[in-house]
């Protein structure tokens, strides 16, 4: 494992292989969150600290729990379960050790155990017979991926709020119309890098 | 044993599950009591005591801080806003003497007012919504300003930016809109803390610079009737 192979994946989880614009997860907060950029920025946050943790919990628990036992099947259930816990057991850790980031993160913190992107990197770590360092480096540029596109899109969403846009798009429609069209450009990130 | 964990998987299904979910259990239980957070009641109590104008007429940057700063020993006599019923019901809580209001940082009044801008003259420099601690002034650069009446406090801290001097505060006049009810003043015996926290309660449902308005109501219906 070089550290090139490292960069390589981060720099294919967050442009080419983008969770939200080319693999259509996580779409949920992506749409829901991006209204204001301050919490964008809040939830991009708080996405990229669980996500990579949770990329780590659940590597180890297939790695010594699921996969010894023959238990692949429970795959599902079993991160399920390591996502509430981690980020029941982020959020109590940071209300005692850091409020301040506690208040600006607030409520998006246990939104986070219903976001499918995190679960997505779990499965796609197994899927993709990842080790230890690929899956947390896989986690992590998941979650930067996930963070740059939702600050960009709340960024955008907030001029579009100012904006004159014809009366049957506003609101949601040209929000999605935009998500489309980001989607679109990220495509051109595509055969930047090639993973093997 | 083992053999026959092995042998039948939906044993070891259950138990890698059990046994997930016991750890996890144990970890956040662990935690739970580990990164207890201590709330500090007493600063929730001093808080809901003080009018909520966010005027900073006390030297802190709002009503909260300022409730901190009493439960670390600040004297409770800064809040112009609340005047001495504030100062009556703090000193209760805290069971110590009630002083007046310290005139430093500003004069009590009864009358309830509201800041009002003559839109004529305003010259849309924004030097008083970026005064304004409760946003409630409206407009942008080079227009003309207004206040929203409902979210304005009173406290002035609009009236000395203005380098026109184009605000005014203006009495509100007591009408079947801003009429409260007259509820008895916070600074009775002890048996009736109960109540004057509940007055305090519903006195702040009523709007915002509340806390004054139990006894400024009284005055107030008085003149009214």
């Amino acid at each position: 494992m070089s550290f090139s192979e490292l960069a390589i994946i981060l720099l294919s989880t967050v442009l080419v292989n983008n969770f939200v614009l080319a693999q259509f997860l996580g779409l949920c907060p992506f749409m829901g969150v991006s209204n204001k950029l301050e919490s964008a920025i809040g939830m991009a946050g708080a996405t990229t600290f669980v996500m990579t943790l949770a990329s780590i919990c659940t590597y180890l628990v297939d790695t010594w729990v699921l996969s010894p036992l023959g238990l692949q099947y429970l795959r599902t259930i079993a991160f399920i379960l390591v996502i509430a816990a981690v980020v029941q057991f982020v959020k109590m850790f940071m209300e005692k050790t850091s409020p301040l980031l506690y208040r600006v993160l607030g409520v998006f913190l246990p939104l986070i155990t219903v976001n499918c992107a995190v679960l997505g990197v779990a499965i796609l770590n197994t899927q993709k017979a990842h080790n230890f360092f690929e899956s947390t480096m896989y986690g992590f540029g998941g979650a930067l991926g996930f963070a740059m596109v939702l600050v960009l899109f709340s960024a955008m969403r907030e001029r579009l709020a100012v904006a004159d846009v014809p009366a049957p798009f506003k609101g949601a429609s040209i929000g999605m119309i935009t998500a489309g069209l980001m989607a679109l450009a990220f495509l051109g990130f595509g055969g930047l890098v090639s993973l093997q | 044993m083992i053999d026959f964990i092995l042998q039948n998987p939906i044993f070891s299904a259950l138990i890698a599950l059990g046994g997930l979910s016991a750890l996890f259990g144990a970890v956040l239980g662990f935690a739970a009591v580990k990164f207890k957070v201590e709330g500090d009641p007493i600063v929730d109590q001093i808080d809901a005591l003080l009018p909520q104008t966010q005027c900073g007429q006390c030297g802190h940057p709002g009503c909260r801080p300022y409730a901190q700063a009493i439960a670390d020993g600040d004297p409770i006599n800064k809040c112009p806003p609340g005047g001495q019923a504030t100062i009556n019901a703090l000193a209760d809580l805290l069971d110590v003497e009630a002083p007046s209001l310290d005139s430093e940082h500003g004069e009590h009044s009864d009358v309830k007012k509201v800041a009002f801008i003559r839109e004529d003259e305003c010259i849309g420099c924004t030097k008083c919504i970026q005064a304004c601690p409760m946003d409630a002034i409206l407009g942008a650069a080079k227009h003309m300003h207004t206040v929203i009446v409902d979210e304005c406090t009173g406290c002035d801290l609009c009236v000395e930016p203005c380098p026109v001097d184009c605000i005014d505060m203006i009495p509100v006049q007591t009408d079947l809109k801003t009429w409260k009810w007259d509820l008895p003043a916070t600074n009775q015996k002890p048996v009736f803390h109960v109540v004057a926290s509940e007055v305090n309660l519903i006195a702040s449902d009523l709007g915002r610079g509340a806390a004054f308005d139990t006894a400024k109501a009284t005055d107030e219906t008085g003149k009214a009737a």
